[in-house]
């Protein structure tokens, strides 16, 4: 089966899909590629005015601007992940009623730029723990494996979504309210030690994008974090987000295989 | 024997269910899922077919408009799946369904190249290897690295099939391919099946060029509305193609213009109201009205002219043009016939008019069209394009626009 998904024809159908995405993002635009930089950036300081200067959310954390701006962009890969997979597969329907490729690989393509995306912004980000002198520990390792676990939920909700997309033309709006109210239940903006309730605080940390953000903060920036380790003791309620995070990826992945079959005829 | 087959269809069906109110959003999925309101139409677009295709086979695919030909290739790509039945495929095919899939408007010429490669399963460095060939093909190179947008659409297509003939694979479905493009790209087109067929690469071909299925394809199978209804040797099955549509023609047939025709919609048929035609008919010697003859058999056109206005010395005349060639190959009228003093004619008058037809046209299908026009053919008071059909068949030597037997000298020079 691996042979089969990591065939070379898929890997170069992949590549150049990842590719014209790219060349076409940024089509017309003065600055470019630069733009996946400067954004982040441009965020960076509106966070830091608005968050670090008046309203003084994150005193007593260490390093709090890059504490606040790793958060968002985390959160910023999650979006822009989940809404460029949603409209991925009606978006190259001219593709998919002409020509046979394996469905799947529109989804990943698409989520491969937006990693793309993510990894331009940890550039910003390793920019300014420079800056902010930020002391890297040993804790650094575990990044890859905690961002391996918000691509592998973006990527459930993805498949998810794209395939929904296809019959119901209205799932794009009714995501964008759940982002919304994501945004606000996951600590981005405000620390998690902020919210008094204990029991409010385990419940909103069971939800994947939360418990990766903390993770991710602990890792690289201050141990002065709440994780779900330390909220939970390490008790058996540590594995709830790494359950959902499964339970979504095999939901998604079984419905977009079940309906990618009528694809072509449903667009 | 058995590894020689490379395409087996078997029994497939493919339903599309057409709902009357289709759920498009999320509110009224939920609204008709508690009214269990499920009614749809089932369409069957392809209705237990079942053929072989053997390795190094050219295969046509014939049908009209609507008869499932291209659900059918759709199926045979993977693009559908089937409702019922298998499709069993030997070796790697390629669709090409539609030149230039997944082509990019933004991109330019060179990264559509690739683009394209990528998606009939080439790498970035075998594209490369094939990368001059294919704009030397496409006669393009001076406009590789401009934007697709910029390009006209004859260029694209040209673009598209240099690329799309690089594809080495063992069976390769075309639909239609052929329909788009000039004179000289169809040639190019025809050149490429030349020396398809000499490899063992199996065609899938759905065309409606009757010409090109008859000179390429070895079998083929006839479809109508979703089903089977001939399958054998090309001439067969193409002769069976011919008497569906005169049948067809032969009930719907109006003396006015055919609606149904659209080549010759743009044209707006001239009529400034001083006389207008009617009842035109094809007949033969003994008056009976037809639209399919044999071929040998006489043939005459025979139609009226109602006069609405005075007019003095009215030309009437005909055309026979060929539908395939699209030319005009028979013309009359009565001043070519020295009738120059036709006479006047008055509100209410009715000329009758009848011309025969050269004996000698081939296996074919043909228009007629008449024309009424004032006294030095500048103007028309009425003229009907491709205002009736006939076909000609059972020529014994269809291959050419006239059959006629012309005495020939043959001899060896000494």
């Amino acid at each position: 089966m691996f042979k089969r998904i990591f065939s070379k024809q898929n890997i170069i159908l992949v590549k150049e899909l990842v590719r014209t995405d790219f060349k076409l993002r940024y089509q017309g635009s003065v600055l470019g590629y630069t733009w996946s930089l400067l954004r982040p950036l441009l965020i960076f300081i509106i966070l830091y005015i608005v968050f670090v200067k008046f309203l003084k959310v994150g005193a007593g954390i260490p390093h709090y601007p890059v504490y606040l701006l790793l958060g968002m962009v985390m959160w910023n890969f999650f979006l822009e992940m989940t809404m460029m997979s949603l409209g991925s597969i009606v978006g190259r329907g001219d593709l998919i009623r002409k020509i046979r490729i394996p469905r799947w690989i529109i989804v990943i393509s698409s989520s491969l730029s937006a990693v793309i995306n993510f990894l331009l912004n940890l550039v910003v980000i390793a920019i300014f723990m420079i800056a902010n002198h930020v002391s890297i520990s040993w804790s650094v390792l575990f990044l890859p494996l905690i961002f391996f676990e918000v691509y592998v939920f973006s990527l459930g909700i993805s498949f998810f979504l794209s395939a929904a997309f296809v019959k119901f033309r209205d799932i794009n709006y009714i995501w964008e309210v759940f982002l919304q109210a994501g945004f606000y239940i996951t600590p981005i903006l405000y620390p998690l030690s902020r919210i008094s309730n204990h029991t409010y605080q385990k419940l909103m940390i069971l939800n994947p994008m939360a418990q990766t953000m903390q993770d991710a903060r602990y890792s690289i920036i201050t141990h002065q974090t709440i994780t779900s380790y330390a909220l939970f003791n390490n008790g058996y309620y540590i594995y709830i987000p790494f359950l959902i995070v499964l339970i979504t990826l095999l939901i998604g992945a079984t419905y977009f295989k079940k309906s990618s079959k009528f694809f072509a005829e449903e667009i | 024997m058995e590894q020689d087959i490379v395409i087996k269809v078997d029994n497939v069906t493919k339903n599309f269910k057409l709902p009357h109110n289709k759920n498009n959003s999320v509110k009224s999925a939920v609204i008709n899922f508690y009214k269990r309101n499920k009614s749809y139409d089932l369409q069957k677009a392809v209705n237990n077919v079942s053929f072989e295709v053997k390795r190094g086979e050219f295969f046509g695919i014939v049908g009209r408009n609507g008869s499932g030909k291209s659900t059918l290739l759709k199926l045979l790509a993977g693009i559908y799946s089937p409702t019922n039945g298998n499709i069993n495929i030997q070796g790697k095919l390629i669709p090409f369904i539609e030149l230039g899939v997944g082509f990019s408007p933004e991109l330019t010429g060179r990264e559509n190249v690739f683009l394209n490669g990528a998606l009939l399963g080439f790498s970035r460095k075998e594209m490369e290897v094939l990368y001059k060939d294919i704009v030397d093909f496409a006669e393009l190179s001076k406009f590789m690295n401009q934007k697709l947008k910029n390009y006209s659409s004859g260029m694209q297509v040209r673009l598209a099939f240099s690329i799309a003939i690089r594809a080495k694979s063992d069976i390769l479905l075309i639909d239609e391919v052929l329909a788009v493009g000039d004179a000289a790209f169809q040639t190019k087109c025809f050149d490429y099946f030349v020396e398809l067929k000499k490899t063992d690469t199996t065609v899938i071909f759905v065309s409606h060029d009757r010409g090109s299925l008859e000179r390429f394809c070895d079998n083929g199978i006839l479809l109508n509305e979703g089903t089977v209804i001939e399958s054998g040797t090309m001439q067969k099955v193409l002769s069976a193609y011919s008497e569906i549509i005169m049948e067809e023609l032969s009930h719907n047939q109006t003396p006015t213009v055919n609606e149904n025709t659209t080549d010759f919609e743009a044209e707006k048929n001239i009529n400034s109201g001083e006389a207008v035609i009617t009842d035109i008919k094809t007949i033969n010697n003994t008056g009976g009205k037809k639209s399919k003859f044999n071929y040998g058999e006489e043939i005459a056109i025979e139609f009226k002219v109602l006069i609405k206005k005075t007019v003095i010395n009215p030309i009437v005349g005909v055309t026979v043009w060929q539908k395939n060639i699209d030319r005009a190959i028979f013309a009359t009228n009565t001043m070519i016939e020295g009738i120059k003093q036709s006479g006047k004619f008055t509100n209410g008058e009715t000329i009758y008019f009848k011309a025969n037809i050269p004996p000698g046209l081939n296996d074919g299908e043909y228009y007629t069209e008449p024309a009424v026009s004032n006294e030095s053919g500048t103007l028309f008071f009425d003229r009907k394009q491709k205002a009736t059909t006939f076909f000609i068949s059972g020529s014994n030597n269809p291959h050419s626009l006239i059959s006629t037997r012309e005495k020939i000298v043959f001899n060896k020079i000494t």
